[in-house]
């Protein structure tokens, strides 16, 4: 087996060392009767590379690619190109291949491109302080909302109807356990956010107000509005961003008086892969919130020459030493994913992410003009970076599968989100990036035309 | 000193390396192939980039009155001072892929390249998580695929695919057993967790909305049985035991435990951190456990990455899979595999889940790296892997036990990982020193002041990856130090001496916290 250097006499050799006379003799602890006899049934034995990679690639086949079709989908995932770099330096093995930098003086490679990655997030959300990253966008969320209710000591949590269904989701699932409060809504099909709506929902005993920023339906609120409400009522505003490359366009969610801001950061440097890995991004736009802050941090010190160096540190808010008084259970960052992040955002540079940004939203005001110019087809948003609404005559969801079976990834239907709510079964999401060609654009709007005649 | 190789081949330590530190001063402050390397922030402004783009900038637009119009404060780099800087950072770090790295508990083996390759073919690494099921066929398979072999190997009943990490995964079992008490109008208060647990687990019984009591252990190191059954009763809602657990001991006693809980009306948990050590050998569900996550970073060898991303599916027994969250995969009698999400769960019987862990269907990139693995050591492999990971754990503690103390080295062997006290130590000296000087011989460190349990612990997991000759090297550096430390020298204080920082001030850093850089130019 290729991945096991020890021979048979080496083993032997070992066992003799030891006083063992079989391998068994070191199972011993293991009661008999629980023992396998054998290698388990129904695993085939060892295989070769080659057997191995042949199986992987024919699974890999019998999915459709997003290179390899018009690509029209966002709602918290997007598709942008990475630079060729980006995988190299992630597959190095001193990257990939080292462990959560605990050890800091053979660890400083992992955790100086951690102090970066933090500032970076920090300036990109207009935040004083950034983690060392979550799991992923919907969890960040969940989080920052668990930390409101430390920070307040209230219990009750007002959702933006357009935040993404399925972080409402985790939030609500989560909040059964913890027992908060949720106040959710739906989002409703108009062109602008229904501002007044959410901030009539605060009240004395809201713990904090949850915004994506762009929404699901990809519109831009108006934070500033929102966070003087929240703050009038002793409660913090949480921003969510899902699409990060939009921050290189619109203000930072921490310059419009957002307390705590997350999101998903898979749009730099991570790539699609089904869903995960992602990257959670996580910051506090005051420093006297970071000890309510949850996961790990990487800080800057000296060593003892009075080098400067990082570490890991405030431990004490984390639960390998304050066990079950921790701000979180959490373990881990998401490490490789805050490398790739950083490095694509190196690349990138301010001068670069403007750039992006005013090309994916250059792209998708075309776009969205040429789409709705479809009969039948009409454009929601009076606001969107990357992303927007079109609202069809007809089941989007209907449409998005039938388009998919002839090559076309039509974007998001809103009946895929929200299946049980019949009003919005007509919202189609559709996202252009710097990766969708003109072309991709005129296939999908004679699809639609097709589709709707 | 052995040597690292079968011809005998080693270096010979020189006077000159003796005065190492003598040497000229650099005006780089580099020294050869120690590479000291600025921050971005110090390197680069924020009007170069890397990335060929179109000089397009943002006129009417429909952005709402939003545009971001102060500067943002990145710096960009060219491409090749972008790898360069990245790559001077990455040789400050130590690795797998540079030697042994024989952290207890947290399983640092050898990541096999192909995982890498196949995680990037287009069709699971350029794949949307809401794409219509009809164009992602594959990659539902994969995770149906891998939940197939997860549920074969432990003798369970379901796998919750979704959880981001083990703590994740942990969270993700203790909502289920939280579900199923509650379905049956049993709501409990308290979750048992031995002393010797990871800390992620009373973290993670208390967010549940449980209250923590400590299970003592026995002399020999293991869960305390009778004290364990004394304190079951109608509040006990589960008891999380890790098995093998953190002193790197089986728990004989698991299946008596198990039926014990079960009498009791509670849920086991078992954590998972520790399969490695028995996957082929032994099942968890034939233990009696409900619920276990499978680190599969750890057993399956999914690169750690500096600090994940990790992957943390949990597999259930019959009575907790009804109330694993959603989405999840189920293949029909007709072979294709469907995903299962709120709309469809009743047609798939599934109308009790707890609700969702994470937006969408948990750690794609982490699956078919895991998939590959056990396809490639296969059935005899993985057996193979566990008895080479104890046989090389056992080898360490036998090489090494009559200069450091094992605490429980006389109740018999050991599983995956050996564990030490500092008992015997000199004046002054600690398994802090001990550990910052084998970082001098070329090692990253074991884990170190875990389990809480044992005075100054060194808990050692070489995994089963390293050869004899590799175990002879490190075992050889091990008994310098730790001789270095029973005969009371006090230069271990200062260590390490060879790596590119010196021990760092972490007091310092938490006392007047800086974390994020600013320009001290507008400070």
């Amino acid at each position: 087996m290729r991945y096991l250097p020890l021979t048979d006499a080496d083993r032997s050799a070992m066992l003799a060392k030891i006083g063992a006379s079989s391998i068994d003799d070191l199972f011993v602890d293991v009661p008999q009767e629980a023992r396998l006899s054998g290698p388990i049934e129904g695993l085939p034995l060892h295989a070769s590379e080659m057997a191995v990679e042949k199986h992987m690639r024919r699974l890999s086949k019998k999915n459709l690619a997003a290179a390899d079709a018009p690509f029209f989908l966002g709602a918290g995932a997007y598709r942008h190109h990475v630079p060729a770099s980006v995988d190299h330096i992630i597959q190095r093995g001193e990257f990939l291949t080292a462990y959560t930098p605990y050890q800091p003086e053979i660890a400083q490679g992992t955790l100086q491109m951690l102090f970066e990655f933090q500032s970076q997030v920090a300036r990109l959300y207009g935040c004083a302080v950034a983690n060392a990253s979550m799991y992923d966008g919907s969890t960040a969320c969940w989080e920052a909302v668990a930390m409101a209710g430390r920070v307040t000591r209230r219990k009750r949590v007002v959702l933006s109807g357009a935040l993404h269904p399925h972080y409402a989701e985790v939030v609500r699932t989560m909040a059964k356990f913890t027992e908060d409060e949720i106040a959710d809504a739906l989002p409703s099909l108009q062109g602008a956010p229904d501002n007044a709506g959410l901030i009539a929902r605060i009240d004395d005993d809201t713990s904090c107000v949850v915004v994506q920023y762009p929404d699901i339906l990809g519109r831009i609120p108006d934070l500033a509005a929102i966070a003087e409400a929240a703050h009038d009522k002793g409660a913090l505003l949480i921003a969510v961003n899902t699409e990060p490359v939009a921050l290189g366009a619109i203000k930072a969610p921490g310059e419009l008086g957002a307390d705590i801001v997350v999101g998903e950061g898979q749009a730099i440097g991570v790539g699609l892969q089904f869903g995960g890995p992602y990257l959670g991004l996580f910051a506090v736009r005051d420093t006297k919130h970071v000890r309510q802050m949850p996961g790990r941090l990487c800080g800057e010190t000296v060593d003892a020459e009075g080098k400067r160096g990082f570490v890991l540190t405030l431990s004490t808010r984390e639960q390998h030493i304050r066990r079950e008084k921790a701000t979180s259970n959490i373990c881990t960052n998401s490490g490789l994913c805050a490398l790739a992040f950083s490095v694509h955002m190196t690349l990138l540079g301010e001068e670069g992410l403007r750039r992006l940004a005013a090309w994916n939203h250059t792209l998708a005001c075309k776009a969205a003009d040429r789409l709705a110019r479809v009969p039948g087809v009409r454009l929601l948003n009076d606001s969107f970076f990357n992303e927007f609404t079109l609202v069809i005559d007809g089941d989007a969801r209907e449409i998005v599968r039938k388009l998919a079976d002839d090559g076309i990834l039509a974007g998001v239907s809103l009946g895929r989100l929200y299946p049980a709510e019949d009003a919005l079964k007509g919202g189609l999401l559709v996202t252009v990036t710097e990766t969708t060609t003109e072309e991709d654009v005129e296939t999908l709007a004679s699809a639609l035309q097709e589709a709707l005649a | 000193m052995n040597a690292p190789n079968k011809s005998g081949w080693k270096p010979e330590m020189t006077a000159a390396d003796d005065g190492m530190h003598n040497g000229p001063r650099t005006v780089t402050g580099n020294r050869a192939l120690m590479l000291e390397e600025p921050l971005i922030f110090e390197l680069a402004g924020t009007d170069t980039t890397g990335v060929d783009l179109p000089e397009i900038e943002l006129g009417p637009n429909r952005l709402g009155g939003m545009e971001r119009t102060a500067a943002i404060g990145l710096p960009g780099l060219s491409e090749p001072e972008t790898v360069r800087h990245y790559t001077r950072l990455s040789r400050q770090n130590y690795a797998i892929d540079l030697g042994l790295f024989p952290l207890g508990s947290c399983t640092m083996k050898h990541n096999p390249r192909l995982n890498e390759k196949v995680a990037r073919m287009p069709g699971f690494a350029d794949v949307h998580p809401l794409q219509p099921v009809s164009t992602v066929r594959g990659a539902l398979e994969v995770i149906n695929e891998l939940a197939f072999w997860l549920i074969d190997l432990t003798g369970m009943h379901g796998v919750a695919m979704s959880p981001k990490a083990g703590a994740h995964g942990e969270l993700c079992g203790i909502l289920c057993i939280r579900a199923a008490l509650e379905a049956r109008g049993d709501p409990r208060e308290v979750v048992l967790v031995p002393e010797s647990a990871h800390g992620t687990n009373p973290a993670t019984a208390a967010f549940a909305g449980y209250r923590v009591e400590n299970i003592p252990a026995n002399a020999e190191g293991r869960v305390d049985l009778e004290a364990l059954k004394a304190r079951l009763g109608p509040d006990v809602a589960a008891v999380m035991i890790t098995n093998p657990n953190t002193c790197g001991l089986f728990e004989r006693d698991m299946k008596a435990i198990s039926d014990a809980v079960h009498a009791a009306g509670g849920f086991v948990y078992c954590d998972g951190a520790n399969f490695n050590a028995i996957v082929g050998k032994v099942r968890p569900g034939d233990l009696g456990v409900d619920a276990m996550h499978i680190n599969l970073h750890k057993t399956f060898s999914t690169p750690h990455g500096g600090g994940g991303p990790g992957s943390g599916p949990v597999v259930l027994s019959e009575a907790l899979s009804p109330f694993g969250p959603l989405p999840f995969t189920a293949r029909t009698a007709d072979g294709v595999v469907h995903l299962v999400e709120e709309e469809n769960a009743a047609e798939f019987d599934h109308t009790r889940a707890f609700g969702r862990m994470t937006a969408f269907h948990g750690q794609m990139g982490m699956f078919t790296r895991a998939l590959a693995y056990i396809l490639s050591h296969g059935a005899d492999g993985l057996r193979q892997v566990a008895e080479d990971a104890v046989l090389n754990a056992n080898y360490i503690l036998r090489s090494l036990d009559d200069l450091l103390h094992a605490p429980f080295g006389e109740g018999g062997p050991c599983m995956h990982e050996a564990l030490f006290g500092d008992r015997g130590f000199g004046e002054g000296l600690s398994t802090l020193d001990l550990a910052k000087s084998l970082i001098d011989e070329g090692y990253h460190p074991m884990t170190m002041y875990f389990p809480l349990v044992v005075h100054g612990a060194m808990l050692i997991e070489p995994t089963e990856t390293e050869s004899k000759a590799g175990l002879d090297q490190f075992i050889a550096a091990l008994r310098s130090v730790a001789e270095r430390a029973r005969a009371g020298d006090v230069s271990m204080k200062q260590a390490p001496y060879y790596a590119p920082r010196r021990r760092l001030d972490e007091t310092l850093a938490a006392r007047k916290p800086v974390l994020a850089w600013s320009d001290p130019d507008s400070a």
